[in-house]
């Protein structure tokens, strides 16, 4: 996809606002965290999300209490909402990744400010998936089963199984992401420290800086270390998705066995990832007053990620309908048929309206510069990438090869909560971060500063500067 | 079985955007179910069953809520590595029990009572527990095959909401005071010759029950005995009486029929059927060299497994039958009266009348029970015309001990109870406050007799108007004898001792004949060593008791002449609808209403679980305006009833079908509230059919809960149908050209192979195999709410699709179990290798190794995989836990399950042949379907044995793979539908699409 | 600026980093041990018995057949208790009167059974079959150890599922000649490596591996 991103960017306008020093930025980014007074309007937000965590405890405990009879699963729908949520979420993730690793190798300057929050993003998405794949096996006490270990069974899992191989991916992907974004943090969480009034917060970020005294050896490690990461991370934006599609490629069922599945599945992850940070950083620019950090060029960038990836993915669609028809299986046939015409087919073209029509909008520079109409289409695309995942597992399975065992699917309340409890813990975790983190790479945006022709300071950061492109040529 | 008893889980509303039109919106599961602790003690013979109440109160559940949790944390225990087994004992015996051999079963033979006459059973005895019926291969009636009644007898005994103790007015009383009582009552009765006694029981089939009964009457010369079935022989009787002067049963020989026409006779259905299936599927098996087969023609007014299996079913509303039986009959030269037809109809009795003529003496007419006498002496006539009788038809005396006119017998009783003449009124088994003629007014009557006792296995209707309740034993319980259809007698021999200490009606008559102490065995031992002529009685017995039946006890065929000449027959004028009552598959008369297997099980051609619906033909509902579902006013005669209706294509129009049995106001937690009651539309007059329904809609909807939604084959190949002569023409699938097409390696089968091959052409669909399958495998009933949730559990299911003209479709069946494909979808996506592949090709479901991801389900073609939602499976009744199988492994909550081709027979079998250092035999090995099928349309066996009889099937040309397409290379394959119609009706439907 | 952390922060921190990775493996290992000892599966620990039977007297003293108890064990999945009547044969002729036996002349008086403690206790979701495998030639002793040389009898192996497999991989290892198989004292007249692979051919074992073996 990274032919699909605008190269432009990283030229023309300034990715900073005029008239910032490296003072200025120090203090704009780190008085967020450092401040005293909490906005109340922080308080109101995490006091919401965490009804939502309350929430995902509830569902998780009824659930534990019965069983997956609570669900709307059954015979021959056997993956509802679980397996739905799950792509949903791990797809999210894919935006922090793609900013932070690929964007920072192709030297796109503009991550810069967006990269921190999209990692913690990618993050905290991640940990939203893992619910799913745990909770959704009938006998979770017994989900270690999937692990390779010596066991006194004298058994190994199965191999063949892309559930297994989902195990590895997201797994390593977890890894990766919280490695990539806490070594990211490693420079301003030093920052913080020594900014810290009370010696508590001193203790608290000291710790987590490791140390940090911004020395030559720090800086010169520091990128080493973030340039093999950003090159472990960029493969994986690839391969997480690709495996997870292949829980559907592999399979028999008209509708997933499709060999389009993995492209198909990692451009709607960058398309759902890139919406999911203006979600994000649209009114977060706006609260914390970032405007001239988060400038409209990002904006503007990741709206054209967003329009290029949407292209994409529909491209997608219509092969899995020309497949369909090109086959000459009467399942494949009967399969797209049932998906546009058939009990859901409203959410057929619900996707097709939210990921194909809407995004067109996007074509016009006077949308992409619009901050509301951009924030709604980025709502709109959330939630036709997650109906995407809907058509595709709920439509397939619930009309396969014996007409005799076609049957429908209702997600039940416990099915819905579960999803919200998950959101809620996302912003949960999200607001905690906002507020104790910084959100925008100090030491980074201080690198912009030169741009707006000042001179530097300090030494370290002079390396820092040219981080980047040392991290660039290491890499192999 | 599940007592479905609401919990929290009900409160989950299915609602939002996601109703469709065509398919109702679903709730989700709420049913309390019964839920699994992993532990069977096989060895422990010492598990005497603990009366356990069904009706679960809160604390109940509360506790059981809370061993869930437990088992859960133990569970999570196991995650953290230290599985420590708990200590299990080992109680051995006193002293061993000779021929037996713990952890082996035994086989007995004994008999399953009907009112049709015994079938003949073989029990397999765990332990001392009854845990799986088989038929009697030496029994003519069972020929070695059961009917799914009979499978699920087996849950009935177990049942753990049967009677268990002697209740006095609803209070719990003891057997020594109801002896006191009763014997006080029966002293005051014998001054008057028992003037005030009466005895009701349901038809007496058993010699000794009957000997005893007369000789009672003997001591009590005014007492009188009535006899109450509600499907009983009266119209049949009547209609032989008319036409030969005497009460004869007609029995088909269908292994020498060339032409069948059924009026409306299901004779392939129930008990009865089991023998004639048999005999049809014989007379109509399709091989690659077989030229014809006995067709079959049904005039049928409901939807019935006999007109499906028919080459040509006619459709017709009761007045309709009876103008095509008078007009068939002027054609085959029976004088009687002709009655307005349609064009069409002409035609088609015109056709069939032609056939039968072509095949005299080759032929036979059968009349359903329900029929009107008239028709049943017309067919005597036709019959007779056709020189039918003595070739493909026996007349034999009927098999019930004491042939009578029931109703007559039953308004005399109620006249008396009337009369206020009745003091004692003992009714032994049987329900008849339930099922007697509504308008005979029994239930108001019933209370005037001064004492009511009743025998009964169950709480019921009757027991509870009742003073005396004494509980019943199951015939797997108790001593007794039962005549067959052909009067061959078989002993009712007990499997086990009286769970709940109940008493036979053998021990109750002893009892009123002054022999309190009696028991069942002697008396019935006692009864055939009278009978019994040469001296060596004793190894006679042995020997009958080792066989299952009476040596050399059968009817004679008796030569019959026409004694009338044929009668007149009349129709009413129809205004309105007709309506037609018929006996249910699951619930029978309401018998077995309390059964969850028979609640469960789909019902053959509706598909519809846990209910009874008024089954409406489809035109007729368009025409009123109803969908299924619909709830409407039904009034007839003035009796009025608000029950849901079914459209049912293939049904005959203007025409309703009100199936019996349900609507039970006492029947348990199952039963009770199941379904409407039809009973409310019988009549004295013994009619089970009539004119004038009427039909007002109401604004409601009823939620049904079917087994399968779609019934539409979508011209996909899925049950195929050849001409037969032709039976080579089917067209290889193009994909199947490419041949192997495997990421994978194929298996190498070097030894046996196994494999399964269902012949479409025999299959019926009477549902034996999915209650048997049920009960050799131990599968949960997961209740209304999970059907409904497309959460049913039956590991073999039988698929019924429709073709065609949906007023007169061809109904197509087809069982599909797990098609243990060599090429296996669902084995390459476990992710902890839960389902694997054996070396004779078995697709092996580990449960103790399953998490429970569905990956195989989702993935399975066939969608024959079933997953515990909810812990479905009873582990805290003790009843139930003795029926369960102890070769097969209960199923916990979180576990997916499957047809396993009866594995634990497999390795039996295997074990013992590799013991005696030989390989297991081509057919040796028997799967429980198998076994029970009364068609014999499922072969099992090993197919790399060139001689087995399932490697020959598949060397049949109209073998074929379900979806073979899809190189999953199933060894459950299939043997296509054959079609031989009658060139004159061929255009219509019956031949191959 | 003062310092916030003492120097020896520094070390702690190495430590820790590194020092993680080392817990982590050997809380795994810990809990893999645990799960292989004889706590979890009770093997070589001696069960208390309602009555003190001991194997060592009756097989090695007297010299009594296995089958004379366990009458089964060449024709069922289960191996067979023996009942009370069993016992009696030779206890009402002697030590009639010892009262070690109290328990089975009240047994036998009462026609009651003697709840005995299951010893090799599978979980029911195996299906083992005694009858097969002394068929096959696998001597009792294999499974259930020297228990001539049990006063009271234990468990000799974990019974663990890798254990089954062992031999279910490796038959040759442990297969004997059939007449062996009650021999507690069996030691191979050739060398097993050369015995083995010819008795596993001669018996036709397959020591089948796949799950329908045991489970079902």
């Amino acid at each position: 996809m990274s032919s699909a991103k605008p190269t432009g960017a990283a030229a023309g306008a300034p990715v900073i606002g005029p008239g910032h020093s490296l003072a200025s930025v120090t203090d704009q980014i780190s008085k967020i965290v450092l401040s005293r007074q909490t906005p109340t309007g922080w308080f109101i937000g995490l006091g919401v999300a965490m009804l939502g965590v309350g929430v995902l405890i509830t569902a998780v405990g009824w659930l534990l209490w019965w069983g997956l009879g609570v669900w709307g699963i059954n015979q021959p729908v056997g993956w509802g909402f679980a397996i739905i949520n799950f792509v949903w979420w791990i797809g999210i993730g894919h935006a922090g990744t793609l900013i932070s690793a690929i964007l920072l190798l192709l030297k796109q300057e503009w991550r810069t400010s967006i990269n921190r929050f999209a990692e913690a993003m990618t993050l905290f998405a991640v940990m939203c998936a893992g619910v799913f794949p745990l909770l959704h096996v009938g006998r979770p006490w017994l989900a270690y089963w999937l692990l390779p270990y010596p066991n006194t069974m004298g058994m190994w899992p199965q191999f063949r199984s892309p559930l297994l191989w989902d195990v590895f991916a997201v797994s390593t992907y977890a890894t990766v992401s919280a490695l990539f974004w806490y070594v990211g943090l490693i420079p301003d969480l030093a920052t913080l420290r020594d900014r810290a009034k009370s010696l508590v917060w001193k203790r608290i970020y000291g710790a987590l800086a490791l140390g940090w005294r911004g020395a030559a050896r720090h800086w010169e490690r520091y990128e080493t270390a973030y340039g093999l990461l950003a090159g472990l991370a960029t493969p994986l934006v690839v391969s997480v998705h690709t495996v997870v599609s292949f829980d559907f490629a592999v399979s028999v069922i008209p509708g997933w066995h499709a060999t389009i599945m993995p492209p198909y599945f990692v451009a709607g992850a960058i398309f759902s990832g890139f919406a999911m940070v203006l979600t994000l950083a649209i009114p977060i620019r706006r609260i914390f007053k970032l405007e001239d950090f988060i400038t409209m060029k990002h904006l503007d960038n990741m709206a054209k990620v967003i329009l290029a990836t949407g292209m994409i993915v529909c491209y997608g669609y219509a092969m899995e309908a020309f497949f369909a028809w090109y086959s000459g299986s009467p399942y494949e046939r009967y399969m797209i048929m049932n998906r546009m015409l058939g009990p859901y087919g409203w959410s057929y073209w619900a996707l097709i309206t939210c990921n194909l029509l809407v995004p067109q909008l996007l074509w016009s520079s006077a949308v992409r510069r619009n901050i509301a109409a951009l924030f709604a289409i980025a709502i709109v695309v959330n939630v036709g990438m997650w109906l995407e995942r809907f058509v595709i597992v709920v439509t397939s399975l619930h009309r396969d090869y014996l007409p005799s065992s076609w049957g429908m699917y209702y997600p039940t309340v416990w099915d819905w909560a579960l999803y919200l409890g998950t959101i809620g813990l996302f912003f949960f975790l999200l607001f905690l971060f906002i507020r104790f983190l910084p959100m925008i790479s100090i030491f980074e945006m201080r690198t912009l500063v030169p741009a707006t022709g000042e001179e530097l300071p300090k030494k370290g950061l002079h390396i820092a500067a040219s981080g980047g492109s040392s991290g660039e040529a290491r890499r192999p | 079985m599940s007592h479905t008893t609401p919990s929290a889980a009900n409160d989950a509303p299915r609602t939002g955007p996601w109703r469709s039109l065509e398919e109702r919106a679903a709730r989700v599961a709420g049913s309390e179910f019964e839920h699994s602790h992993a532990h069977e003690h096989e060895h422990d013979q010492h598990a005497a069953p603990r009366p356990s109440n069904a009706l679960l109160s809160s604390v109940e559940v509360a506790r059981r809520d809370f061993l869930r949790l437990m088992g859960s944390s133990l569970a999570a225990a196991g995650a953290a590595a230290c599985t420590r087994q708990p200590d299990e004992r080992i109680h051995a015996y006193g002293a061993s029990p000779e021929a037996l051999i713990p952890g082996k079963p035994l086989y007995f033979a004994t008999a399953m009572p009907w009112a049709s006459g015994a079938l003949g059973l073989l029990v397999e005895s765990h332990m001392g527990r009854p845990t799986k019926v088989e038929g009697n291969p030496d029994h003519p009636a069972s020929l070695g095959a059961t009917d799914a009644f009979a499978q699920a007898s087996v849950l009935e005994l177990y049942d753990p909401t049967r009677a268990q103790l002697v209740r006095r007015n609803g209070a719990i009383s003891t057997w020594s005071a109801f002896l006191d009582e009763f014997s006080a009552l029966l002293e005051a009765q014998r001054a008057s010759g028992g003037a005030g006694l009466h005895i009701l029981t349901p038809t007496v089939v058993s010699p000794t029950l009957h000997a005893q009964l007369v000789a009672l009457l003997k001591a009590y010369p005014s007492a009188v005995w009535t006899q109450w079935s509600a499907h009983n022989r009266d119209r049949a009787r009547a209609g032989a009486l008319a036409a030969l002067g005497g009460d004869v049963a007609v029995h088909p020989d269908l292994s020498r029929t060339k032409v069948v026409l059924s009026l409306d006779d299901d004779f392939l259905a129930g008990p009865g059927g089991v023998r004639n299936m048999r005999a049809f599927a014989a007379a109509r098996r399709a091989r690659r060299d077989t030229q014809s087969m006995l067709r079959l023609y049904c005039v049928e007014s409901s939807v019935s497994i006999t007109g499906a299996a028919a080459d040509h079913r006619l459709p017709a509303r009761p007045s309709v039958l009876a103008a095509v039986a008078a007009r068939i009959a002027a054609k085959v030269g029976v004088a009687t009266n002709a009655l307005p037809l349609a064009p069409e109809h002409e035609r088609w009795a015109d056709a069939v009348a032609a056939d039968l003529l072509a095949h005299r003496g080759e032929c036979a007419v059968l009349v359903g029970l329900e029929q009107s006498p008239e028709i049943h002496a017309l067919a005597h006539a036709v019959n007779h015309a056709l020189g039918a009788v003595g070739q493909t038809l026996r007349y034999t005396e009927p098999v019930e001990c004491a042939s009578v006119d029931q109703g007559a017998e039953l308004r005399a009783l109620v006249g008396e109870l009337q009369g206020g003449r009745v003091e004692l009124l003992v009714v032994l088994e049987g329900n008849p406050v339930y099922d007697a003629p509504a308008d005979l007014g029994l239930r108001e009557a019933f209370t005037k007799a001064r004492v009511r006792v009743a025998l009964s296995l169950f709480d019921n209707e009757t027991t509870q108007l009742s003073n005396w309740h004494v509980p019943a034993t199951h015939f797997l319980e108790s001593w007794s004898d039962a005549r067959a259809f052909d009067g061959t007698i078989s002993i009712v021999q007990p499997l086990i001792a009286p769970l709940y200490g109940g008493k036979s009606a053998h021990e109750l008559v002893a009892v009123m004949a002054g022999a309190p102490n009696a028991k069942a065995y002697e008396l019935v031992r006692a009864h055939w060593q009278a009978q019994h002529e040469d001296d060596d009685f004793e190894s006679a017995w042995k020997r009958s008791l080792h066989d299952g039946l009476l040596a050399g006890k059968r009817f004679f065929a008796r030569s019959v002449a026409m004694a009338n000449a044929a009668p007149k027959l009349s129709t009413p004028a129809a205004e309105g609808l007709e309506w037609v009552l018929r006996t249910d598959d699951s619930a029978y008369d309401g018998r077995f209403a309390a059964n969850a297997w028979l609640q469960e099980c789909p019902r053959p051609l509706t598909k519809l679980t846990w209910d009874n619906a008024v089954l409406i033909g489809v035109a007729t509902a368009e025409r009123a305006g109803l969908s299924s579902g619909d709830v409407v006013a039904l009034t007839i005669d003035g009796s009025r009833l608000e029950a849901p209706v079914w459209v049912t294509p293939g049904h005959a129009e203007d025409c309703l079908t009100l199936p019996l049995g349900y609507g039970r106001t006492t029947a348990g937690p199952i039963g009770t509230g199941v379904g409407f009651d039809a009973y409310v539309f019988t009549r004295r007059s013994g009619a089970w059919s009539g004119v004038g329904a009427k039909l007002e809609r109401l604004e409601r909807k009823h939620e049904f809960a079917p087994a399968q939604e779609h019934h539409d084959m979508e011209r996909r190949d899925l049950v195929r149908t050849l001409p037969l002569g032709a039976l080579d023409s089917a067209k290889v699938h193009p994909a199947l050209a490419h041949g192997e097409t495997s990421l994978y390696p194929p298996h190498a089968y070097n030894g046996v192979a196994f494999g399964m091959v269902i012949d479409l052409n025999s299959c019926i669909g009477c549902n034996a195999c999915v209650i048997a399958c049920q009960s050799e495998n131990s599968i949960p009933v997961v209740g209304k709410e999970e059907v409904i949730n497309g959460r049913e559990m039956h590991w073999l299911r039988i698929d019924r699709y429709y073709e065609g003209d949906p007023s007169d479709p061809r109904v197509l069946l087809q069982p599909v179990p797990c098609m243990h494909c060599e090429a296996a979808p669902c084995e390459v996506v476990c992710p902890v290798g839960a389902t694997t592949h054996s070396p004779e090709g078995l697709n092996e479901m580990t449960y103790n190794r399953c998490v429970g991801t569905r990956y195989c389900s989702n993935n399975c073609p066939y969608k024959v995989r079933r997953f515990n939602f909810l812990a479905y499976a009873d582990l805290e009744t003790e009843s139930l836990k003795l029926q369960r199988n102890p070769d097969v492994t209960v199923r916990t909550r979180g576990v997916m399950e499957k047809c396993t081709y009866c594995v634990q027979r497999i390795q039996e079998k295997r074990i013992g042949a590799r013991r005696e250092g030989r390989e297991v035999g081509g057919d040796e090995i028997v799967t429980a379907c198998q076994q029970v099928c009364p068609a014999q349309a499922i072969t099992f066996g090993d197919i790399n044995n060139p001689q087995s009889a399932v490697s020959k099937l598949r060397s049949e040309p109209h073998h074929y793979g379900l979806l073979e397409e899809l190189n999953t290379k199933p060894r459950t394959t299939y043997l296509a539908k054959a079609s031989a119609p009658n060139p004159q009706l061929a255009e219509g439907k019956g031949e191959a699409k | 600026m003062a310092q916030i952390f003492h120097p020896s922060t520094n070390t702690l921190s190495k430590v820790s980093i590194f020092g993680g990775v080392f817990f982590v493996f050997g809380a795994l290992w810990l809990a893999s041990e645990i799960n292989r000892s004889s706590y979890v599966t009770q093997a070589g620990v001696v069960r208390a018995q309602p009555v003190a039977f001991g194997h060592k007297h009756h097989v090695a003293g007297l010299g009594i057949d296995c089958r004379y108890c366990h009458t089964s064990v060449e024709e069922a999945a289960f191996a067979g208790i023996p009942s009370t009547k069993t016992c009696m044969t030779c206890h009402s002729q002697i030590w009639t009167e010892a009262p070690m036996l109290e328990p089975v002349r009240a047994a036998f008086r009462e026609d009651a059974s003697i709840p005995w403690t299951r010893v090799h206790d599978l979980p029911d979701f195996a299906y083992f079959d005694h009858s097969i495998h002394l068929a096959k030639g696998i001597g009792c002793q294999s499974c259930h150890g020297q228990v001539d040389q049990m006063p009271l009898a234990w468990r000799e192996h974990s019974l663990n599922m890798e254990w089954c497999l062992s031999c279910h991989r490796e038959p040759e290892k442990y297969v004997r000649p059939p007449s062996e198989v009650f021999n507690m004292n069996y030691v191979p007249e050739r060398p097993q490596s050369e015995l083995g692979p010819e008795l596993v051919r001669q018996l036709h074992i397959e020591g089948r591996t796949n799950c329908s073996a045991c489970h079902r």
